[in-house]
Order: structure tokens, then C-alpha cells, then sequence
């Protein structure tokens, strides 16, 4: 299946899965129809699923290292636009985003509007560049642009630690929804999401990450799309909530008018479970300041740009201008699940705090709340609080608390769909986590692989002998992962916004200036990666503990303090140093014309 | 100036035309989110939240593709598109 014209078949074999997982989803509402209970379906869903990647993982098993590094070149550009939608589309995304616009509104939107415009930067300043380049690693560009281990190294460490912050909070998701789906202890439940990860892709490397990516994306694509034009027609919201809820978004307005965000106290606060939240913040009304939106985009904007594991999807492109079109197929799959999350959001608020609503529960009586079915159900797994502090017997917006994941998983179940749009959702989840981890993986043990093993250890190893060593890296740093995800340190959206802070301040203008400016030096660049990574690391550090900041930069946004460390250092050594040689020099202008050989020629 | 020149001084042209874009829509009108969000924008949506979650979203997509054409039309002026590519 996978071998011969495999590319010109593609859309055949994804049209007919895609039939396929539609029919499963069809079986698996007629079971419920005939008795079989919530927990079965969403054991065989998520079971389901991960046995077709790790099919497609073992289909596209290879033994090429360009196929490993780079899936041969030969991803066309719809399709890549998929796999990179899917590869950033992280449990974060998909379980936590709409959360986030539910309780925070406007402030928390600029997320949206930085990992959407973002890839406005990386489609004009880095993919097409980066491609003709020909490298197989972010890393591998540095080091062949900048020349020297040095160089190469330190990109290394930097991809290391942005993607390692980023990967424990997929494993951690995936171990979450594995654990709720096939109901057992969560510190079991991240290896079997490790193992479900490394399927993809311990085989067939970048080649097996891709065809695999492709499914997740149709899987969590339907899985998210589905109960929101759903939800939209049950509460009589519109066939199409996109264009049609203006008057829900104005009746939110209206019902926080009449509420009012009251304060509770302290000590009220407390017997709070941990992780929950209350309504606070209007929900279309602008709740920040102009600063505080526009320096959390440009933070993830910039960090977009700079995290290896997308800017390595489109080194697997058949040509320069695939790698132009495919970034904005990026975005238009990546578009389809963004602009949704703010419609889940405002229907699922809606639907629980309008009176006038059957689903609202706001001005019911407390124990009247507490007797409803779905709210036993949530309230049990940790998701869902209502406690009466003024002592009225009736319910007021500020005595419901529920975590920021519920609005995705408990939204179906309140509109009163059935079960088996759940499953779907918790397969939807497990694949946006799946494929996220697997990106990044890849791009760490890539990395290592190639630019620590081959390039610097071992520079005449022997293909087989490389891919070994990618793969074995490949389950350690999953090991490690998954440990540490284990432990649960930090929660999952807080580690995601730092690892593009990381990237951003270590990677950005070494990235972009290695293009862009001809003078930029080995020197230069060392130190930018340096002193960039270093400084904003340190205030990150210094603002957590009690630090003031300044300029309004806080633990989310450090990486605008650690990039622009990065480009005075990187301008001001280049400038001291002296300029790159004339081979440096020629290397660039090729990287700018789209036509000729790559510049790096790799060994087959 | 050598073609090589000229090539790089459109597609520098062109960078600076599309980042201009960018920022207005993903920057500049942030600077006014508060005096925006007053007036009615497109489906009935207040206009500030229309762009953070439809609006500067979709710009962008429309944006990269345009891009991605002139880019496109830049190199065939110059004989620097890729041959046999489709």
C-alpha cells in the first residue's frame, strides 16, 4: 500500500479512511442505541484510533535516512498542511484553548491571533529559505550557515530545551485522556500514551510521523467540528455558529450586566478543588491592556517561528514554492479548528448561565444543580464545584467553578448529545496530544542524531548504524518525557507558552538573520544563541520568584526580553568580528533563489 | 546590478509589503481594541472580537497564499522557478 505511487494515491487512501472513520463513528452510535454503556465506547474510540496509526507507523517503516529525516521529500503540499496542522495542534489546543476564551475572554485571545500570525513570519522569512537550504534539522541549517560544532551545538541545546518543556505537557495530556477514556491511574496511563506515541514513529521516522499526522488531523478535525455545529443547532443557536451568534455574544453581555463579577473572599476560595475556576472576566468585551494583548501575540508570533518542530515539516516538501503554498494550507487547517474555539466557548457559557435556557443552571436552586445528572457526573471527576457562600439557597455566577478542559468535554453532554459524540471527542483529544509529542520527539532525537552523533561524534557512521541511534534516542527522550510528566509539575498551557518563549529568545533572530543579513557571523550568532537563551531563562526565574519585571514582560511573555538580548548580541559581535567568508557568503545567495541544487547535498 | 541583485530587491519588496500587512492586523489594531470593540463589525459581532477570533485569522491565511503567488511570479520574471515542479 505504502510502496509504488503511494503520493498519487493519496487522496483516495485518505478519502476512503476518512469514510471509514465516519462509518466506525455510525457503528459506535448504533451500539449505543442498543445498550452499550458510555465507558465502552470510549475505550473502543480511543483504542480504535491509536491501533490505525500505529498500523500506518508500521507501514511506513524505512530504512533511508532521507526518509527518516525528511520523509524523502515527497509530502505534497495539502497534505503537509495537514501534518503541520496536527503537529501543532497540541492537547493544549484542543482540550484547554476554549477553556481558556471561557473564562478569560479578550486577554486570553491573543493566543489566537499569535499562533495564527505567526506562520505569516514563517512563510516569508524561513520555510522557503530553510528548504532550499536542504538541511534535515533546524540545527543543521545553523551549523551549516554559521560553520563549526559550536554553532551547531548550541542550536541543539536550545531546540532541546524549548521542545522538552513542550513535550511533558503533550505526554501529560495524552496520559490524561487515556486515563479517563480506559479508566486507569494516570501514572500508568502516560506510558501507554508514550508507547501509543512511539508506534508512530519509531519505524519509519519522519516518514511514519507524517502519514500518521494526516489521520490525527482528520480524526481530531471532525472530533472538534462535529458537537460544535451540533451543539449550535440543539440550543437553536444557528445551522452555522461562525456567522450566527451575535445575539448569544450580545445575551452574554446582557447576563454579566445583570449578574455583576462579585468577589468572593478568600477563605470562600479555598474549599475550591484545585484546578477550578469561576466565570470573572467579560466575555466579548476588551479585558486587557493594548500592551498586555500585543506583547503575549508577538511573544507566540516570534516563538512560532522559531520551534523546530514545525519549521521541519517544511523540509519534507517536494520543492521551495510547495514549501511557500504548504505554509499557508498550514494555517487554513489550523484556521478551521481556531476560529471554532471562541463559538464552543461562547455556547457553552451560554447554555449554563442563561435562566431562561433548560441547560442554565444559574438562579436555580443549589440542591436542585447539585440532583442533575451531568453535574454529578463532572463534579465527580473533579471538573465541576458549585458551593452556596452567601447562604441563599439559589446558585449566583460566582458560586459555579469548573476546570478549563470541561468546556471541551462536558459541553456535549449538557446540550444533551449523545455519548458517543464524547468518544469522538476524547479520541479527537488523544490525537491532537499524539501528534504534537510525536513532532517533537522526533525533532529532539533528530537533532541529537544527526547534528551531536553524526556530525560531530561520528561523521562516517553508516546509515543503518545512524537511523539505530535516532531510534534508540527516539524511546529515551520519550522515557524521560513521559517520567516527567508522571510527576506533574506544571499544568499543561503554562509549559506550552514557555517552551515558545525558550525558542523564540534562543532561536528567533539567529534563524532569521542567518537569511536576511549576509555580515551575520559564527560569533555572532554563538552569542545571540547564548546570551539570548541565558537571559530570558533568568527572567523567567527572577519573576517567579517575586521578581517585578519590567516593561509589563511577565513569566509568559519572557521570551520578548530574551530575543531582543539575543539580537543586540548577535548584531553587536558580528559587527567586532570579522565577516563571514566569501564560500559563507555564496551559500546565502544560493539559499535565496528558489532554482539550482540544495545547498547542502546529504548522503542518501 | 546582477539578476541575482535585482531578484533579492523585488523579494525584499515583497517582505516588507506583506510583514506592513501583518502588523496592522496583528499588531497595530490591538493598539485600539477598546475604541473598535464599540462599533458593530461584520455577522453582528462587536468588531474587536470579531478579529481575535475570526477576522486577523483568516486575513492571514488569505495573506500567506498571496504571498506565496507573487513570490511565485517574482521568480518566473527572473528564470529562478523550479523546474518539472507542479
Amino acid at each position: 500500500m505504502i510502496k509504488g505511487n503511494f503520493v498519487d494515491n493519496l487522496p483516495k487512501i485518505y478519502g476512503l479512511y476518512t469514510g471509514g472513520f465516519i462509518g466506525f463513528i455510525i457503528l459506535m452510535a448504533i451500539c449505543e442505541q442498543m445498550g452499550m454503556t458510555a465507558k465502552t465506547i470510549g475505550i473502543c474510540f480511543v483504542a480504535f484510533t491509536v491501533f490505525i496509526y500505529a498500523l500506518i507507523g508500521y507501514l511506513s517503516r524505512t530504512a533511508q535516512a532521507s526518509n527518516y529525516y525528511v520523509a524523502g521529500r515527497q509530502v505534497p503540499t495539502v497534505f503537509n498542511g495537514m501534518a503541520t496542522a496536527a503537529d501543532w495542534m497540541s492537547g493544549a489546543s484542543f482540550v484547554a484553548m476554549a477553556g481558556g476564551i471561557y473564562f478569560k475572554g479578550y486577554g486570553y485571545m491573543a493566543l489566537l491571533v499569535g499562533w495564527t500570525g505567526g506562520y505569516v513570519l514563517v512563510a516569508t522569512l524561513l520555510a522557503p529559505y530553510l528548504r532550499k537550504f536542504g538541511c534535515y534539522t533546524v540545527p543543521d541549517f545553523v551549523g551549516t550557515r554559521y560553520g563549526g560544532n559550536t554553532a551547531r551545538l548550541m542550536a541543539v541545546i536550545v531546540l532541546t530545551v524549548a521542545s522538552f518543556t513542550y513535550v511533558t505537557a503533550q505526554i501529560n495530556a495524552t496520559g490524561t485522556i487515556a486515563s479517563v477514556a480506559l479508566d486507569i491511574p494516570f501514572q500508568y496511563a502516560v506510558y501507554i500514551g508514550l508507547i501509543s506515541i512511539l508506534l508512530c514513529s519509531m519505524l519509519g521516522g519522519m516518514r511514519g510521523v507524517t502519514w500518521t499526522q494526516v489521520a490525527q488531523y482528520i480524526v481530531l478535525i471532525i472530533a472538534y467540528l462535529l458537537p460544535v455545529f451540533w451543539i449550535s443547532n440543539s440550543i437553536g443557536a444557528g445551522f452555522f455558529p461562525h456567522f450566527m451568534l451575535a445575539d448569544e455574544v450580545a445575551r452574554i453581555g446582557e447576563l454579566e450586566q445583570q449578574f455583576g463579577f462579585v468577589k468572593n473572599a478568600a477563605a470562600d476560595l479555598k474549599t475550591v478543588p484545585k484546578g477550578l475556576a469561576g466565570i470573572t472576566k467579560a466575555h466579548s468585551a476588551v479585558n486587557a491592556t493594548p500592551w498586555a494583548f500585543i506583547s503575549l501575540a508577538l511573544a507566540m508570533m516570534m516563538g512560532t517561528a522559531s520551534l523546530p518542530h514545525v519549521m521541519m515539516r517544511f523540509f519534507t516538501t517536494p520543492s521551495v514554492k510547495a514549501a511557500r503554498k504548504s505554509v499557508g494550507w498550514s494555517l487554513f487547517f489550523i484556521f478551521l479548528l481556531y476560529s471554532s474555539a471562541p463559538m464552543l466557548a461562547t455556547m457553552s457559557k451560554l447554555s449554563l448561565i442563561d435562566p431562561t435556557l433548560p441547560t442554565g443552571i444559574i438562579g436555580k436552586s443549589i440542591a436542585e444543580v447539585q440532583a442533575i445528572d451531568w453535574y454529578q457526573n463532572w463534579n465527580q471527576a473533579n471538573l465541576m464545584y458549585v458551593s452556596d457562600f452567601n447562604g441563599n439557597g439559589t446558585l449566583e455566577l460566582n458560586e459555579f467553578f469548573m476546570a478549563g478542559k470541561a468546556v471541551v468535554l462536558a459541553t456535549p453532554e449538557i446540550a444533551g448529545l449523545p455519548y458517543v459524540i464524547s468518544g469522538l471527542v476524547a479520541a479527537g483529544g488523544m490525537a491532537a496530544a499524539m501528534s504534537t509529542a510525536d513532532g517533537l520527539i522526533l525533532a529532539i532525537a533528530n537533532a541529537i542524531s544527526h547534528d551531536v552523533y553524526y556530525k560531530m561524534i561520528d561523521p562516517k557512521a553508516e546509515t543503518a548504524k545512524r537511523l539505530t541511534v535516532a531510534r534508540v534516542l527516539l524511546v529515551v527522550i520519550g522515557f524521560a518525557g513521559a517520567t516527567i510528566a508522571a510527576m506533574e509539575i506544571q499544568g499543561i498551557l503554562g509549559s506550552v507558552i514557555w517552551a515558545f518563549d525558550f525558542a523564540m529568545s534562543g532561536l528567533f533572530f539567529p534563524l532569521v538573520l542567518g537569511v536576511w543579513w549576509k555580515r551575520a557571523n559564527k560569533e555572532g550568532a554563538i552569542a545571540g544563541m547564548a546570551l539570548g537563551l541565558i537571559s530570558g531563562f533568568a527572567y523567567l526565574i527572577w519573576v517567579r520568584n517575586g521578581g517585578s519585571g519590567f516593561l509589563g514582560i511577565t513569566q509568559l511573555t519572557f521570551g520578548i526580553f530574551g530575543s531582543a538580548v539575543s539580537l543586540v548580541a548577535m548584531v553587536v559581535v558580528s559587527l567586532m568580528t570579522s565577516a563571514p567568508n566569501a564560500a559563507t557568503q555564496r551559500m546565502v545567495d544560493d539559499a535565496r533563489v528558489p532554482s539550482g541544487a540544495q545547498v547542502i547535498t546529504q548522503q542518501k | 546590478m546582477s539578476k541575482n541583485e535585482q531578484h533579492w530587491e523585488k523579494t525584499r519588496g515583497l517582505l516588507f509589503v506583506t510583514l506592513a500587512i501583518w502588523f496592522v492586523f496583528s499588531i497595530g489594531i490591538f493598539l485600539f481594541g477598546a475604541e473598535m470593540n464599540e462599533v458593530t463589525g461584520p455577522f453582528g459581532y462587536p468588531l474587536t472580537y470579531w478579529f481575535t477570533c475570526q477576522g486577523s485569522l483568516g486575513l492571514f491565511v488569505i495573506l500567506i497564499f498571496w504571498f506565496a503567488n507573487r513570490q511565485e511570479k517574482i521568480d518566473e520574471e527572473f528564470g529562478f522557478s523550479e523546474k518539472g515542479d507542479k
